[in-house]
């Protein structure tokens, strides 16, 4: 017999026993607990930005009108010269100007590792949403915009929509209807990379990015 | 009689007597339970909380078998290629097999217990294979040539000073008890082996049978670059992590980082469903999920042992535990140390070989108090005990039951039954035991060793009353 069946059959006997000892299949269980109350955006991401602070997230709040600006302010200031974007970026043209170098990621990792590695200095990505009461960022890579670019690059700069922000992870998934169709790489965000293992004292930027910064574009009509 | 001195009992000895070792618990210990505390501020809502963690992962171990199916139906749906093993062995021979297969020479590994329990790093350098440990602790652990002391955080039997001697020796970096100095370290040293990898090797906190998802919980971003990075991914499991739905994950995940570490949440939550697909750009292009038993069956056909598979390793019940914070993760020498150790190792490595775990506790129930999952602990260590001494050692379902069973244990114990069950004969022996009270043995050791023994009374408690009585 296979492990596989050996395994499963062990575990279908003992099954089958309960059942026959009356045991039921119990019903699922109630996420009452998890539901929230909320009003608002705004409450939100106020909670996001204080929970991100936290774990040494930095939030820029800025408006659809002055996204690019802000965006390019933050460049600025980091001193960030090679760049990494995704070729679907709507950022492109804004950025040409003043940075040295950007970089598409336009090709498979395999062809540029090194590069990507040692010489990129911060990239720029979009989010699915954000999460309040833990102060995540919701990444869904893809084609365009795939995973290693909010991992390896040593600082993140995400795009954040005030309006795509849940309460809980449990609401995210509820209300986008995860299940249906999960990506390659679903990835939560809380903060840039960190480690307690020398004595519990907290250390950031251990594997993952040293700075994440969250560009909060903030509803207008909340304003 | 068992005359060999007891391992378990020679190394807690010597833990206890290490004053180093046991500051360097007491002060981790107290700082992990003091960040739960106040990471489950609302103790109602914790509490309802447990409730669900638990009956999430009740409901997914009812329909074990089922689910199992279901994750590797859609697993392999996915492209994702899907191994099962009974024992270390297999498992160890599944991931040997992959790694000829992709010519490998060198496995990048995120943080895994289960291949702890099989001993994975050393089986792969016996055929040549370097295996490279990326999560800091584990990184600390392995220069050290040591295993684990703590599921969650491996390193945290060493202390600053003893960590900058370490990585000044074994990687020549300068040496200075500085933990941001030796983290930005470490991340150069590591960097390089991330690209260099052929294969990247995980374990998995979560599987989703509903979509077919690996989830995996971490700080470090290590565990990304593992899976991400190298060609190929191989996770490994034990069969009981399986959950049946995706919402199943947010009050579990919830409830772990809280009650691990006192987080809201770690900074990465990483869910995978497949290797990259065609026209994607980075990422895996093969996945493989290794499926272990390793004892799990046998903990699920019993009603009562089952309750162990609902772990969620958060190891709250080690961090709460007065024993594992005195002795230390190493005394008890086995994978799993603490309260979690001493109900899963029994059906691991059998009772015969872990008979002292299930004694190895106080029963003072702090460990239950804390379980996210309400796992009933202390019970299972009484059952444990019973098991250990079992009359019929064929009918039980753990292996190696019975092997305390010492032959005149149990004549004294009908002898205790029958003493105390006679009002007459009752008194008679304690009317003779005041009496020869002079013959009582001094000491009674190893319990004497640290306490003075009580004296038998002249007079019995009968004959006390009775006198109080008639004044
Ligand atoms: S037994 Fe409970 S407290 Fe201990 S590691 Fe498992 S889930 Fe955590």
């Amino acid at each position: 017999m296979s492990a596989r069946d050996a395994i499963l059959n062990a575990l279908q006997q003992a099954s089958a026993i309960r059942i026959s000892n009356g045991d039921t299949i119990p019903e699922r269980p109630s996420f009452k607990v998890m539901h929230r109350d909320y009003q608002g955006h705004r409450p939100l991401s106020q909670q996001l930005e204080s929970m991100i602070s936290k774990v040494k997230g930095e939030v820029i709040r800025t408006s659809q009108g002055k996204l690019d600006e802000t965006v390019q302010a933050v460049l600025r200031e980091k001193n960030i010269k090679r760049l990494l974007l995704s070729p679907e970026s709507p950022y492109i043209q804004s950025f040409d100007a003043f940075l040295d170098e950007t970089r598409l990621y336009d090709e498979a990792i395999e062809n540029w590792k090194s590069e990507l590695f040692n010489d990129i200095e911060a990239s720029i990505t979009s989010t699915l949403g954000g999460i309040a009461e833990t102060g995540t960022l919701v990444l869904w890579p893809s084609v365009s915009e795939p995973r290693l670019m909010s991992l390896v690059p040593p600082i993140h700069i995400a795009i954040l929509y005030e309006s795509q922000i849940q309460p809980t992870f449990w609401h995210f998934l509820r209300h986008q209807k995860w299940s249906e169709g999960m990506p390659t790489n679903a990835l939560l965000i809380s903060g840039p990379s960190k480690t307690a293992d020398i004595e519990q004292t907290l250390a950031y930027g251990v594997h993952g990015p040293k700075e994440l910064v969250v560009v909060l574009v903030e509803e207008e009509s909340e304003e | 009689m068992n005359t060999t001195t007891d391992p378990f009992q020679e190394r807690s000895e010597a833990a206890v007597k290490d004053k180093k070792l046991r500051a360097n618990f007491l002060s981790a210990m107290n700082g992990l339970m003091e960040k739960r505390d106040l990471a489950f501020d609302d103790k109602t809502q914790l509490e309802a909380l447990r409730i669900l963690g638990a009956q999430v992962r009740q409901n997914s171990l009812v329909k074990l078998p089922e689910l199992l199916v279901e994750l590797e139906t859609k697993l392999i749906q996915k492209g994702v290629q899907v191994h099962w093993a009974q024992t270390p062995t297999e498992a160890v021979d599944i991931i040997q097999s992959i790694t000829l297969k992709e010519k490998a020479t060198k496995i990048i590994k995120g943080k895994s217990m289960v291949s702890e329990e099989i001993h994975l790093n050393d089986k792969m350098e016996q055929i040549g294979v370097e295996c490279l440990e990326s999560d800091l602790g584990e990184y600390i652990v392995q220069l050290a040539k040591e295993t684990p002391s703590h599921i969650v955080m491996p390193a945290i039997h060493k202390n600053t000073a003893e960590i900058a001697d370490l990585l000044h020796e074994k990687t020549g970096i300068e040496r200075k008890e500085d933990a941001l100095y030796m983290t930005e370290q470490a991340r150069l040293q590591l960097r390089q082996n991330f690209m260099e990898a052929d294969i990247g090797l995980s374990g998995v906190n979560f599987a989703v049978a509903e979509t077919g998802t690996l989830c995996l919980v971490e700080n470090e971003g290590n565990g990304r670059l593992t899976t991400t990075v190298p060609k190929t991914h191989i996770a490994i499991m034990g069969i009981e992590k399986v959950v049946e739905k995706l919402e199943d994950t947010a009050p579990l995940l919830s409830l772990l980082t809280r009650s691990a570490t006192g987080q809201p949440i770690t900074t990465y939550f990483n869910m995978i469903s497949g290797p990259r697909k065609e026209d994607e750009l980075d990422g895996p292009e093969s996945v493989h999920l290794v499926l272990l038993d390793h004892g799990r069956t046998q903990m699920y056909q019993d009603d009562e042992l089952l309750d162990t598979l609902r772990c969620i390793r958060c190891a709250a019940c080690m961090n709460h535990c007065p024993v594992y914070t005195r002795i230390g993760g190493h005394a008890y020498g086995f994978t799993y140390p603490g309260p979690i150790g001493k109900i899963l190792m029994p059906h691991l490595e059998g009772l015969d070989e872990t008979q002292s775990l299930p004694t190895a506790s106080s029963l003072c129930g702090a460990c239950a108090e804390v379980c996210p999952v309400k796992i009933p602990i202390p019970d299972l260590l009484v059952r444990l005990r019973e098991e250990a001494n079992h009359p019929n050692a064929q009918s039980s379902n753990v292996k190696g039951a019975g092997v305390k069973r010492r032959g005149m244990e149990p004549v004294i114990w009908s002898m205790w039954r029958w003493w105390h069950q006679g009002g007459t004969r009752y008194r008679l022996m304690t009317t003779t035991l005041s009496r020869l009270r002079f013959l009582q043995p001094g000491t009674l050791s190893p319990w004497t060793n640290t306490r003075t023994l009580p004296k038998l009374a002249k007079k019995t408690f009968h004959q006390q009353m009775n006198a109080r009585a008639k004044k």
